[in-house]
């Protein structure tokens, strides 16, 4: 049979047919857990947006009744505003923290796989082990590590953080930063590496500066990173969840309207309220968002392309 | 020529301030958690903060087992991590050598449906996810948070962009010798692709072991939570246990620390992979 591969209709099953059955199989085991519980699900999203459901009950049809809600409810309008918020301050402070991280430790420096680790290791730390420090070093009383610096080295009032509503998003603005920005300098890491070394030499022999080499050469060559940097960034800040549970959630995680975010709405609608339809409206809200996100992510990509 | 030495001078005692504060930055929380995790709950906020030569008390690391059922929590994590984990690995390359390796009828479709997803976080489908799995009578069980992990687009998008790469007279030469796909996947393929099977193992692993909206929307019943659960409870009840709490903090990080001890390389390489090539 190897040696005449179009031999059709020998067996019970032609090659060709054969072929695909394997390879079937081996797409299978994924594709079927795959299938059935996230490209479901996300399907089931679509429909619950446009009914009305507690779960139990049968669904009933409301069109766009749960949209018009959800642009009407003082909580979810307060979590819109605290997710753009939160990511407004969170990229640009992250993007501009990793560059600098990354530059820093791209110099041939004793210690920078030392460094770098050390900056790196938030990221995979477990949240809840990590954010309980952070509340102790920022609890609002003035034993705390943050209000001592604070006082002790710029004499300034203690602050209150996480506790009162004012600083609550500053507060999970500086953790967003300091868990992630590590991450984020990998990926300039690497673009840094991708730039030529010609493009500097030629340029020093020009007499350009660090400061010229910076803005003329690295800042543009590192374009594209900065911008696929700035789209991950921007789509994760919108994800934003867990960080506000630990951070403000108070001792049963409820939390306020100071520092709601859309997928804490979406998570309070659905598991406290159960108001599957109204959440699920939500869900498609920020399924808009991220989708606008990442076609602007498309379409800038292949302009790089077409440079 | 004097100058330019002094110049270098100059930068190199900046970048070593800079450095300085970084290491301050990032490993200050790290080091009030130790410190924090061996004292009594009465000193952990005396002004000015003790970082040395105080008497350690161990017995936090010896209380925080009884107090709460940690090894439970941790047993049920690690069973959650290791399944989870081989399965990613065992399913992602499995189906990640078809979309690689073979041509077939429904190909491209099959990986768009991927590839769309990817894009689709997971707090948009988790409310329909949760009522499904529901139906099937597997909330509060551990057998959803395993179908929750096992399955992702990630996990197949990263193992086909590594098989991309080995050239295919490999495969062509093995299937002359009349060795069947499967015996190319498993003597040929899966041998040669160690990292990026290092790579999607430490990244579900991290995110399987650290996972903590899935447990809470899954796992009610007090026996089954994980460790992440388990240690937010402990601190939701106890909120001034505080040197129990670092302890069992401290505790949560180290098989992340020491997986990523391990497989630092493999975790920076899967970063940039997905960062290079957009």
């Amino acid at each position: 049979m190897r040696s005449n591969p179009e031999a059709a209709g020998t067996g019970f099953l032609n090659r060709q047919q054969k072929r695909t059955l394997v390879a079937y199989s081996f797409i299978a085991p994924n594709f079927i857990g795959f299938a059935v519980f996230t490209l479901g699900p996300i399907i089931l999203a679509f429909i619950m947006a446009f009914n009305e459901w507690d779960g139990s009950n049968p669904m009933k049809f409301v069109g766009i009744r749960n949209f018009i809600d959800l642009f009407t409810n003082d909580r979810f309008l307060a979590s819109l505003k605290n997710t753009v918020v939160y990511s407004l301050f969170t990229v640009p402070l992250t993007l501009v923290a990793a560059l600098a991280l990354a530059i820093l430790l791209n110099q041939k420096i004793k210690g920078r796989t030392f460094f770098r680790t050390v900056t790196f290791f938030p990221y995979v730390a477990s949240l809840v082990a990590v954010a309980a420090v952070w509340n102790m070093l920022f609890t609002p009383g003035k034993g705390g590590l943050m209000n001592q610096l604070l006082m002790n080295v710029f004499h300034a009032e203690p602050l209150k953080w996480a506790a009162s509503p004012k600083t609550v998003m500053l507060t999970i603005i500086l953790f967003s930063i300091w868990k992630t920005m590590g991450y984020y300098m990998v990926i300039y890491l690497a673009g840094l590496q991708g730039i030529s070394e010609d493009l500097y030499e030629a340029a020093a022999l020009d007499g350009a500066n660090t400061i010229q080499k910076f803005w003329y050469i690295t800042l543009p060559q590192l374009k594209p990173t900065t911008f696929f940097v700035s789209v991950m960034l921007t789509i994760n800040c919108f994800k934003i969840y867990d960080i506000v549970y630990m951070l403000a959630g108070g001792s049963n995680g409820v939390v306020n309207k100071s520092a709601m975010v859309l997928v804490y709405y979406i998570y309070e609608e659905a598991f406290r309220n159960w108001k599957l339809g109204s959440a699920s409206a939500a869900s498609l809200v920020l399924f808009v968002i991220v989708l606008i996100i990442t076609l602007i992510q498309f379409k800038f990509e292949k302009n790089y392309a077409n440079d | 020529m004097q100058s330019k030495k002094t110049n270098r001078l100059i930068a190199h005692i900046i970048i070593y301030i800079l450095l300085f504060f970084l290491a301050v930055i990032m490993l200050v929380p790290f080091v009030w958690m130790i410190t924090a995790s061996l004292k009594l709950n009465k000193d952990i906020f005396v002004i000015p903060y003790q970082w040395l030569g105080f008497t350690p008390r161990w017995e936090n690391y010896v209380d925080i087992w009884t107090r709460i059922p940690l090894a439970k929590y941790a047993v049920n994590t690690a069973k959650l991590t290791v399944i989870v984990t081989l399965l990613q690995i065992l399913t992602s390359s499995f189906a990640a050598y078809a979309f690689a390796k073979l041509r077939f009828k429904g190909r491209n479709l099959l990986f768009l449906a991927y590839i769309a997803t990817i894009a689709v976080p997971w707090q948009v489908y988790m409310v329909p996810q949760f009522i499904f799995m529901r139906k099937l009578g597997l909330a509060d069980t551990h057998l959803a948070i395993i179908i929750l992990q096992a399955f992702s687009a990630f996990g197949v998008f990263l193992m086909r962009q590594f098989y991309e790469e080995i050239p295919d007279s490999l495969c062509e030469a093995a299937r002359i010798d009349g060795m069947s796909e499967y015996g190319i996947y498993a003597h040929i393929m899966l041998p040669l692709s160690k990292p990026a099977l290092s790579t999607l193992c430490i990244f579900t692993f991290v995110n399987t072991w650290n996972d903590f909206l899935g447990p809470l929307i899954y796992l009610t019943t007090d026996s089954k939570k994980t460790l992440q659960i388990g240690i937010k409870m402990f601190i939701s009840q106890y909120s001034a246990e505080y040197g129990l709490i670092m302890a069992a903090s401290v505790i949560s990080l180290i098989p992340v620390l020491i997986m990523f001890m391990l497989l630092q390389q493999y975790f920076v390489a899967g970063i940039t992979t997905g960062a290079v090539k957009g």
